[in-house]
């Protein structure tokens, strides 16, 4: 592997005025899944490794009720699959974390280095979409909040600049009646990455026959993962029907931008969408109704 | 050249120090300084599970861990998994069932088992190959090595 300096960071002060300091040549490192993988293989090139895990704000797990989720940057997925008030909360978010890699990965592997990572097949951020999470980043000039849809700006691209680093993801508490669902279409049963992934989170009125509103997102179909915000809108207020989660499903085919690669084609990638985008509206819809009323 | 660094950490219940540049994985410091050649390397890139170890009680590709990462902390190696005169459970049952031919994946999968069973003494055949799906073998074709843990958790 290239040489590098390792710096294990105390305090998120410490790692904004390394990352300040060093510009790109300095990586954080938090699961280490993605990066040393791409140091080692000279994807990416960098002098410095600043290890986050000691910080305390980036190892938080913490649900309130009230105020929902705070998720440090670098819990990893086992620790939120393990978590019941977690998997009670955001069901969505937890299709995706047990699902990523095996049981190896998800003991390093976080939901903020997979955010970080901005692969466009990058199976944790459809749900964060789809859960209306915040990102909460620390830089130079203070802290700042951006909407989970606005943070992967191109392939292994983000919206941090020079100097910030993401400290933790936020999501609101779920609302009543409202349930989370991610998929994954792959050719093997585990250990693959998303030829295309699907998330949907939906809102249900009282008598859960009416869909209040819904969010849909969609990986591995567009150079970052995508917020299919007409297909969203499309079934605001309206009865639950085949016709609604239909139109949905085809609006959501209309944004996806595929490229043919060894995956898939663009044509199976779009033909997914759309059954994806059904299957994650209805398994939403059937975990609002197997809710205890 | 890189200064090293001063890792002092805790393989198998013993304290170990021992000095490593920051590019060294965990694997290749147990192979290369520390010369416990059991974990095995594979991929090198997380894929294949050979060079599995359980690190503050979770299972890990050692190959995708920093060996400056484990200072302060504490590794199970397969080389701490038998006692001196005796096989441990997972292993004895490797053997029963011939869960391995060639042997280059074995000590990975029984540091992933033992994972397993440390946390679940009672998978189920479905927890067993999901849990085990990060561990490749090109020989057995998974079968026997699925029997042998399972043959491993009800004997424990």
């Amino acid at each position: 592997m290239q040489e590098f300096e390792y710096i294990n960071a105390k305090t998120v002060s410490e790692a904004v005025t390394l990352l300040d300091e060093k510009g790109d040549k300095a990586r954080i490192l938090a699961g280490g899944t993605d990066l040393i993988v791409q140091a080692r293989e000279g994807r990416r090139t960098l002098d410095w490794m600043i290890d986050i895990k000691s910080i305390p704000e980036v190892n938080e797990l913490s649900y309130d009720s009230n105020t929902g989720l705070t998720l440090g940057a670098a819990v990893p997925c086992y620790q939120i699959y393990a978590d019941d008030a977690v998997c009670n909360a955001y069901p969505g978010l937890v299709d995706a974390t047990i699902i990523i890699g095996g049981t190896a990965i998800q003991g390093r592997a976080g939901v903020g280095g997979n955010l970080c990572n901005a692969s466009p097949a990058a199976d944790c951020i459809p749900p964060l979409i789809v859960l209306n999470a915040t990102c909460v980043i620390a830089g130079p000039n203070g802290e700042r909040e951006i909407p989970s849809e606005d943070f992967c700006t191109a392939p292994g691209q983000t919206a941090l600049e020079k100097g910030e680093m993401l400290v933790s993801i936020k999501i609101p508490a779920p609302q009543q009646n409202s349930r989370s669902y991610y998929l994954r279409f792959i050719p093997r049963n585990e250990m693959d990455i998303a030829v295309v992934g699907a998330g949907a989170a939906i809102v249900l009125d009282e008598a859960k026959q009416r869909i209040i509103s819904a969010r849909i997102a969609l990986a591995a179909v567009a150079p970052t993962p995508l917020y299919a915000e007409e297909a969203s809108a499309l079934l605001a207020d309206r009865e639950i029907s085949d016709t609604a989660i239909d139109e949905a499903a085809q609006a959501a085919q209309n944004i996806a931008r595929p490229i043919s690669d060894m995956r898939g084609t663009a044509e199976q990638r779009t033909h997914l969408v759309g059954v994806l985008t059904r299957r994650a509206l209805n398994g939403a819809i059937q975990r609002v109704k197997d809710d205890a009323a | 050249m890189v200064r090293k660094l001063h890792v002092q950490t805790a393989i198998n219940g013993e304290t170990v120090e021992f000095l490593c540049e920051p590019r060294q994985s965990l694997l290749e410091v147990l192979r290369d300084e520390l010369h416990l050649t059991g974990a095995k390397e594979g991929c090198n890139n997380g894929n294949c599970g050979a060079c599995s170890v359980i690190l503050d009680g979770r299972l890990v590709n050692s190959c995708l861990v920093l060996g400056v990462e484990i200072d302060g902390k504490s590794v199970e190696t397969i080389e701490g998994v038998a006692e001196p005169e005796k096989l441990h459970p997972i292993q004895d049952a490797f053997l029963e069932n011939a869960a391995l031919q060639c042997g280059i994946c074995t000590p990975g999968f029984i540091m992933s088992a033992k994972a397993l069973l440390d946390k679940n003494p009672n998978p189920t055949e479905h927890e067993v190959r999901y849990w085990l799906a990060g561990n490749l073998c090109r020989c057995t074709g998974y079968d026997k090595i699925v029997r042998a843990v399972l043959d491993a958790a009800s004997a424990t």
